[in-house]
C-alpha cells in the first residue's frame, strides 16, 4: 500500500517560476528592479535618516546651514531629552571642572554647556504612561476583540450583519470630528487626565478594528475542527482555547501589531485629553522647548527612542505577521 | 501538424528534483496521458509544456519549433484546469469568447465559434448563466468550451474530471474522448486515475517519483508491464505481486506453502532474467486466477468486495502481501477461509525482485 | 457498539429541505452506506445523527433510546470529517490522544498512551506518532483521522465521505482495510458517499438518497439487481446502465428508434409504453449476433473493455473481456441477454415483468 503514498508534500516554491520570470534574460530585468526598489526605499526613508542624523547632532551642527551630512556624533540630544538641568554659577562651574573625575559622562556633558544635571524630566515620565496607556489598551482591544470575532463567526446572531457594518462604520469617521464632544464628556465625567480614560478611549477606537480582522481570521479556520472537539467531549470554551486560538495565533499578532501602533503613536487625542499626569510621550516630544526654541535634537531623540519599541515588536513577530497578512488563501 | 518533443527536461526546485531528464515524443493527433501518483511529476511537466513552469534543463519543441522560453501566450495551447478557472463575473458565452476577443478576432465569427462549441458540448442552453449558478459538470463543460473555441495546436488537460461526482466523471470520460476522435487534436492530459488513462488514451506515460515507469499504448502497460510499480499501479485492483525463491523450475512462496509450478516456455527466461539469483515476484492480473477446489495455490480470505456483476476476492498468504481475485458474485467467502486457485499460463508474469523490472519472455522460435 | 434508528427526521433550511421524513435504521455491527448525489442531505444526516444540527421533526434512537436532547458531547459517537479533521499545530500523537483527552472522559495518561500505540498499530501508523500532521501526505492523514475515530471506541462511527479526497490507487487501498478493519472490530459504521464503488464494495446495506428522501434500502445485491427507480439504476453500477423508452406491440417489445426486439414472452404485463434498463455487461458482442450496428467508441479498461455501439437512433454500452481488438469505425454484431433486463414505468419506478 505504501507504494502509492503521495510522495510527501512538496517545498512550496514562493516565487513564480514561470518561462518569462526565469528566463536567463530575465535576470537583467530583476537587477534593475531592485536598483530601483533600494532608490525608492532611500527616498522614503530619508526623513527617517535625517531624523536619525539629527538625534546625534550637536545643537550647533543642527542650527547652522548647509546641514552637515558628515559630524562628531553627540549624545547631547538624549541629554536634553531625559534630564532637567540648572545653569552652574561660575563658582560651581569652576569647581567641578576641577574635580572631572567625579563626574558621570551625563554630568560631564552637561558641564560642557555649563550646566548642571538637577533631575529626570517629565519626559520619562510620560513615556512611562505612553507604555501603560498603550500597552493596556492593545491587550484588552485584542482580547474582548477575539472573544467577540469568534462570537460573529460562529454563532448565529440577530443582525449580524447591520451588527457588523455597524461596527466597521466607526471606522469611517476620522477621529478629530469627535474631539470636542469627547473633551466636554470627559470634563463632565471627570475622565480628563487619567489614565482610565485614555485606556478606554484607545480600547474602544481599536476594537472596531479588531473585531473585523479577527473574524476574518477566525473564519479562515474551518469549524469542523471544533465541531470534531465537540463530538468527542469538549465544551465549546475548551474548544476554542486547544484549538481555536492556537490558529489563531498569527491573526492574534498581526492584529496587536497594529493596535498598538495605534495606540502607541496616537497624538491627537492625547494633546487634547490630558494635561500633565496623564499625558503620553507623542504630544511631549514635539514641543520640546530649549533656551533658543525649539530644542531639535531632543525632538530627534524622543522620536527615535519612541520610534524603536515598535520597530522591535514588529521585527519579533515579523513571521507571524507576514502569515497573518496573506490570510485569504484559496481553499477549494 | 503539432508534434509535441520533449528532449531531456527536467526540473528541480532548489535540490528537489521534481522532473528527473525525460525524453518524450507525442505524434500529431494523439491522446497521451501522463499518469502517476500524487508528486510524481506529471503536472509539473504538463506545466513545462505550456510554459507556466520554466524547465530547469532541456528543450521542448512545438512542431519543430524550438518553444523552450516562449510565453505561454505564444505557444498556441490551450489549457484546462483541474478547478475550471472561469471568470465568475462573465457569463459562459463570455468566458467561452474571450481567448477569441482576445486574439482580435471579428465579432461574427466570435459568435459563430462560440455557437459551434456550444453546441459541440450540449451546453447551448447554458450560455447565459453565471459559472456560479452551474453545477461542476457544467462548469467543466464551458471550461473545455472555452479551450475547444480556439482550436490551438494542442490541448493540455490538467485533472479536469477530478473535481466531479463519481458518476458525472464517467459520462464527461467518453465525452472528452468522442471530441478526440472527432477533431483528433494533440491532447496532453494529466491524472492520477489510471482508468481514465486506460480509457481515454492513445498512448500512456505512467510516471512516478519524477521519472517515466514506462510509455505504452493500454494494451502494453496492462499485459506487459515493464516493472513493479506499473504492474501496480494499472488496473482495479493492480497486478496481483507475491514474492517466492524460484528452483528448478518451481517457485517457493512465503506463506501458507505455496508452491507455483511455472510454465515450460518461462523457465529459460527467468534462468536468464534472475541472473543466478533464486528471489522472484509472480505477477498476475486478477482475472487471470480461477478459483478451482483442486487449484495448486491457497490463499485466506481477507475481505470480499461486490462490484456490481462480479465481485472482487482479498487474499492473503503471509503478514505483508494481499492479493486479488476476480469472482462470481453468488458466491460469498466469510473472512478468514481458505480458498485453492490457479494461475493461467498465458497471463502470468515475473519479476525481478533486485531491479524491479520485468523479466522478458522468450520469443517463441 | 449500537443500533441506530431514524425516525420521521425532517431537516429544513430557510427555502430547502434537506431531509424529508427519513427513516432507516442501522443495526449493530453493521457497515451501512448512505449513497447519494452531492447536494442529496447525506451529510446534514450524519450531523443531525451526531447531533451538530437539531432535526425539526422525528427522533434519532440509540440502542431504543431517543438521544434528540443530548449534547454532541454526550452521544459517544466519532466523526470522521472529509477533510480538516487533523489539529495541525499537534503532532500525530497528540491528535490521537486528543479525544481522550477530553475532561469528560478521566483517562490516566498511561492508559491513553496505550490505546494510542494500539490504534497506531492497526492503522499501521506507528512510525508517524512523532511527526506534526502538516508534514503527512494525504493518505496517512486520512489513515490518522480514521485512528482518531477508532481511539475512542465510540458506540457509532460516523464517516463522511473520507476517501473521497484521496487518489483513486489509495482510495482502492483504503476501502479494502477500511471493511477489513469494520468486520473484525465489529463497529457499527455509517459510511456516506457518492462514489457507487464505495457503496457497493463496502456496505452490508446500502440507503440510496435523493434530494433530502430516502428512495431504496436494501443490500448491494437488492440495490443492484432490483433498483426501485431509473434514477437508482443509473446510480448504481458501472458502466451506467443503458435506458430506453419501448414499446410493447403485436407480441414483441421493441426498443425505441433501434432494430432490438424480444418476442413479448419476455414481459406480459407491461403497459404499451415503457421503459427498459440493460445493464452493459448484459449487452454483448458477437460475431453471430441478433442486432447490428457501429462502433462509436471503446475504453479499454483493461480486465474489460467498454464499446459504444451506435445501432439505429439509439447508442448501447457493451462489455468485452480483456482489451478489444474491434477498432472505432467496425461493424459491430451484438446479443442482449433478456432475461436480466430491468422494466420501469415513464415515471421512472420500477415494474414487475
Amino acid at each position: 500500500m505504501a507504494q502509492f503514498e503521495e510522495t510527501g508534500p512538496r517545498t512550496p516554491v514562493n516565487e513564480p517560476t514561470r518561462v518569462d520570470k526565469v528566463h536567463p534574460r530575465a535576470k537583467l530585468g530583476k537587477s534593475i528592479r531592485v536598483i530601483l526598489i533600494v532608490i525608492m526605499t532611500f527616498i522614503m526613508l530619508f526623513p527617517v535618516i535625517v531624523m536619525v542624523m539629527t538625534a546625534f547632532k550637536t545643537r550647533v551642527d543642527i542650527i547652522t546651514p548647509p546641514p552637515k551630512v558628515l559630524f562628531r556624533p553627540s549624545l547631547e540630544g538624549f541629554l536634553y531629552l531625559l534630564t532637567d538641568r540648572a545653569l552652574l554659577t561660575p563658582a560651581n562651574l569652576a569647581a567641578a571642572q576641577a574635580n572631572p573625575g567625579s563626574l558621570s559622562f551625563w554630568q560631564k556633558l552637561a558641564l560642557a554647556n555649563g550646566q548642571q544635571i538637577t533631575g529626570v524630566s517629565h519626559y520619562v515620565a510620560r513615556l512611562k504612561n505612553s507604555v501603560i496607556i498603550a500597552g493596556s489598551s492593545t491587550i484588552l482591544s485584542v482580547i474582548l476583540g477575539l472573544f467577540a470575532a469568534y462570537a460573529f463567526s460562529r454563532f448565529k446572531i440577530a443582525g449580524k450583519d447591520d451588527l457588523l457594518f455597524f461596527i466597521l462604520s466607526t471606522r469611517m469617521l476620522p477621529g478629530v470630528v469627535v474631539t470636542i464632544p469627547l473633551f466636554l464628556l470627559y470634563k463632565l465625567l471627570g475622565w480628563n487626565d487619567t489614565y482610565a480614560g485614555m485606556i478606554i478611549l484607545y480600547t474602544v477606537f481599536n476594537l472596531s478594528f479588531s473585531v473585523w480582522l479577527l473574524k476574518g481570521f477566525i473564519d479562515e479556520i474551518p469549524v469542523e475542527y471544533e465541531e470534531a472537539a465537540l463530538v468527542d467531549g469538549y465544551t465549546r470554551l475548551q474548544a476554542f482555547f486547544r484549538i481555536v486560538l492556537p490558529q489563531a495565533v498569527n491573526g492574534i499578532a498581526a492584529t496587536t501589531v497594529f493596535c498598538l501602533i495605534f495606540a502607541w503613536n496616537e497624538y491627537a487625542f492625547a494633546l487634547m485629553l490630558t494635561s500633565d499626569n496623564a499625558r503620553t510621550a507623542p504630544p511631549s516630544i514635539a514641543t520640546m522647548l530649549g533656551s533658543g526654541g525649539l530644542e531639535w535634537s531632543a525632538i530627534a531623540a524622543g522620536s527615535l527612542g519612541f520610534l524603536i519599541p515598535v520597530v522591535i515588536v514588529t521585527f519579533v513577530l515579523r513571521d507571524y505577521l507576514l502569515r497573518g497578512v496573506t490570510f485569504g488563501a484559496v481553499r477549494k | 501538424m503539432s508534434t509535441i518533443e520533449l528532449r531531456q527536461v527536467e526540473k528541480k526546485f532548489g535540490d528537489l528534483h521534481a522532473v528527473k531528464p525525460l525524453d518524450l515524443t507525442i505524434q500529431d493527433g494523439e491522446f497521451v496521458v501522463l499518469l502517476g501518483p500524487s508528486g510524481c511529476g506529471k503536472t509539473t511537466t504538463l506545466r513545462m509544456i505550456s510554459g507556466l513552469e520554466a524547465v530547469s534543463g532541456g528543450t521542448i519543441w512545438l512542431d519543430g519549433r524550438n518553444v523552450t522560453w516562449l510565453h505561454p501566450s505564444a505557444r498556441d495551447i490551450a489549457f484546462v484546469f483541474q478547478f475550471y478557472a472561469l471568470y465568475p463575473h462573465l457569463t459562459a458565452w463570455r468566458n467561452i469568447a474571450f481567448p477569441l476577443q482576445a486574439q482580435g478576432e471579428s465579432p461574427e465569427n466570435v459568435k459563430k465559434r462560440v455557437n459551434e462549441v456550444a453546441k459541440l458540448l450540449r451546453i447551448e442552453h447554458l450560455l447565459n448563466a453565471r459559472p456560479g449558478q452551474l453545477s461542476g459538470g457544467d462548469q467543466q463543460r464551458v471550461a473545455l468550451a472555452r479551450a475547444l473555441v480556439r482550436r490551438p495546436a494542442a490541448y493540455l488537460m490538467d485533472e479536469p474530471l477530478g473535481a466531479l461526482d463519481a458518476d458525472f466523471r464517467e459520462t464527461m470520460r467518453s465525452e472528452i474522448k468522442r471530441l478526440h476522435v472527432l477533431q483528433h487534436a494533440t491532447t496532453v492530459y494529466v491524472t492520477h486515475d489510471q482508468i481514465e488513462a486506460m480509457a481515454m488514451g492513445d498512448r500512456i506515460v505512467v510516471m512516478s517519483e519524477a521519472a517515466i515507469q514506462q510509455i505504452g499504448t493500454p494494451a502494453q502497460v496492462y499485459y506487459d508491464p515493464a516493472n513493479l510499480f506499473v504492474a501496480r499501479f494499472i488496473g482495479s485492483p493492480g497486478m496481483n505481486l507475491i514474492a517466492g525463491k524460484y528452483a528448478d523450475g518451481i517457485v517457493q512462496m512465503a506463506g501458507l506453502d505455496n508452491r507455483y509450478p511455472v510454465p515450460l516456455e518461462w523457465q529459460s527466461a527467468l534462468k536468464k532474467g534472475l541472473d543466478g539469483g533464486s528471489e522472484v515476484i509472480i505477477g498476475f492480473r486478477p482475472e487471470a486466477a480461477q478459483i478451482n477446489d483442486q487449484g495448486k495455490l491457497i490463499g485466506k480470505v481477507y475481505a470480499s468486495e461486490m462490484q456490481g456483476s462480479s465481485a472482487v476476492l482479498h487474499l492473503t498468504i503471509n503478514e505483508n502481501d494481499i492479493f486479488h481475485i476476480r469472482t462470481d458474485r453468488l458466491i460469498s467467502y466469510p473472512i478468514d477461509t481458505l480458498v485453492h486457485f490457479d494461475i493461467d499460463p498465458q497471463m502470468v508474469r515475473f519479476f525481478n525482485p533486485k531491479t524491479e523490472a520485468a523479466i522478458k519472455p522468450e520469443v517463441a522460435q | 457498539m449500537s443500533h441506530v434508528e431514524l425516525s420521521h427526521i425532517t431537516k429544513t433550511y430557510p427555502g430547502v429541505t434537506a431531509l424529508d421524513d427519513i427513516s432507516f435504521d442501522v443495526k449493530d455491527g453493521e457497515f451501512f452506506v448512505l449513497l447519494g448525489p452531492t447536494g442529496a442531505g447525506k451529510t446534514t444526516t450524519l450531523r443531525v445523527i451526531a447531533g451538530l444540527e437539531k432535526q425539526d421533526k422525528g427522533s434519532v434512537l440509540f440502542d431504543g433510546k431517543a438521544v434528540d436532547n443530548f449534547n454532541p458531547s454526550d452521544r459517544d459517537v466519532a466523526l470522521v470529517f472529509q477533510q480538516y479533521s487533523l489539529y495541525p499545530t499537534m503532532s500525530v500523537y497528540d491528535n490521537l490522544a486528543f479525544p481522550l483527552r477530553s475532561p469528560l472522559r478521566h483517562t490516566s495518561a498511561e492508559e491513553i498512551r496505550k490505546k494510542v500505540e494500539e490504534t497506531a498499530e492497526i492503522l499501521h501508523i506507528s512510525h508517524l506518532l512523532k511527526r506534526k500532521t502538516a508534514h503527512l501526505s494525504g493518505g496517512e492523514m486520512q489513515r490518522v483521522s480514521i485512528g482518531r475515530a477508532i481511539v475512542r471506541s465510540p458506540r457509532v462511527f460516523l464517516m463522511d465521505e473520507p476517501l473521497s479526497n484521496l487518489d483513486a490507487k489509495l482510495r482502492e487501498a483504503l476501502r479494502i482495510e477500511l471493511q477489513h478493519l469494520q468486520k473484525t472490530q465489529g463497529s457499527t459504521t455509517l459510511f456516506v458517499t457518492h462514489d457507487q464503488i464505495e457503496a457497493l464494495t463496502m456496505a452490508d446495506r446500502i440507503a440510496v438518497l435523493n434530494q433530502g428522501r430516502i428512495l431504496q434500502v436494501g443490500t448491494p445485491e437488492d440495490i443492484y439487481d432490483r433498483p426501485a427507480t431509473t434514477f437508482i439504476a443509473q446510480l448504481v453500477g458501472s458502466p451506467r446502465i443503458n435506458l430506453y423508452k419501448a414499446r410493447r406491440e403485436d407480441g414483441t417489445i421493441s426498443i425505441n428508434a433501434s432494430e432490438v426486439h424480444v418476442p413479448a414472452s419476455h414481459g406480459n404485463n407491461l403497459p404499451a409504453d415503457f421503459l427498459v434498463g440493460i445493464r452493459p455487461e448484459n449487452i454483448k458482442p458477437d460475431l453471430k449476433g441478433e442486432f447490428s450496428g457501429r462502433l462509436v467508441l471503446t475504453e479499454p479498461l483493461g480486465v474489460e473493455t467498454i464499446l459504444h455501439i451506435q445501432s439505429g437512433q439509439s447508442e448501447f454500452i457493451g462489455l468485452v473481456p480483456g482489451i478489444t481488438t474491434y477498432r472505432i469505425g467496425d461493424a459491430m454484431k451484438f446479443n442482449v441477454a433478456f432475461e436480466h433486463v430491468h422494466y420501469f414505468g415513464l415515471n421512472g419506478d420500477r415494474l414487475q415483468s
